[in-house]
């Protein structure tokens, strides 16, 4: 276990964006959790609430970049979860590309929402 | 960019007992990431019913919310996300190059799998409030 065990190259662009990533969902993902399963029980969540939350800037702006660490956490750590299993040639480059594309639809749905609870959608 | 690591047939179930600490977090994290994403995409389509209207989220989420099943799930959602969180720290902590003897790395792996389990057992009645 003292030996380096992580699926990136140490150095490469991709590996410092997955760290930076990580480093901010630490915090978000936990803030997420706590505001909408803790402070306000799921429950409980209303289009109204949401639109309130949503109509504040910092909260708004949080989000979206809450939403563009996370996908890009997320899809970036598959790619390299297929490359730790040796997944290579042609079908990590479709790879690679399905998982961009499905990436960015995800981002801009999610972007769709949140203009949404702030009648831009 | 990135590189592979021979780990052998992680399937093999039979090699489950020869497992270290090392390869149970290896392990963990990759499984909790996977369905932290698979939830992303989930998440986003059921809020995306906000775009139909306030009415629609609503009656959504709200039908979700009623089903016991979903609740218990949330729990599970949560527990993942709290060892994926956990761990990362850890991980974040050993590419700093912080604690990142064998002992220590071992020890860390084993608090992040106690403390997930004890906010996880605290928060079930939080999420699992509510009528069936």
């Amino acid at each position: 276990m003292a030996e380096r065990y992580s699926s990136f190259r140490a150095g490469s662009t991709r590996w410092f964006l997955q760290r930076i990533t990580a480093a901010f969902l630490v915090v978000t993902l936990a803030f997420h959790f706590y505001l909408v399963h803790f402070l306000h029980p799921a429950p409980q969540i209303t289009f109204a609430g949401s639109a309130g939350r949503f109509s504040v800037p910092a909260y708004f702006v949080t989000m979206v970049l809450f939403l563009a660490a996370a996908t890009f956490h997320g899809v970036n750590g598959v790619y390299n979860a297929l490359v730790n299993q040796g997944v290579e040639g042609t079908p990590l480059r479709a790879a690679k590309w399905v998982l961009g594309v499905a990436g960015v639809l995800l981002f801009v749905q999610g972007v769709r929402v949140a203009l949404a609870f702030v009648g831009g959608a | 960019m990135s590189q592979s690591y021979d780990r052998g047939l992680v399937e093999d179930f039979g090699r489950w007992r020869e497992f270290s600490a090392g390869m149970w977090a290896w392990l963990f994290h990759k499984f909790t990431g996977w369905v932290l994403i698979g939830y992303l995409f989930t998440h986003i389509a059921v809020l995306s019913s906000a775009l139909n209207g306030a009415a629609t989220y609503n009656s959504t989420l709200h039908g979700l919310e009623g089903l016991l099943v979903v609740r218990i799930l949330e729990v599970g959602l949560l527990a993942v996300a709290v060892f994926h969180i956990l761990n990362g720290v850890r991980l974040l902590f050993v590419d700093l190059g912080v604690g990142i003897g064998l002992e220590t790395q071992e020890k860390s792996f084993y608090a992040s799998l106690i403390l997930t389990g004890l906010i996880v057992v605290a928060s079930v009645p939080v999420f699992l409030e509510g009528g069936l």
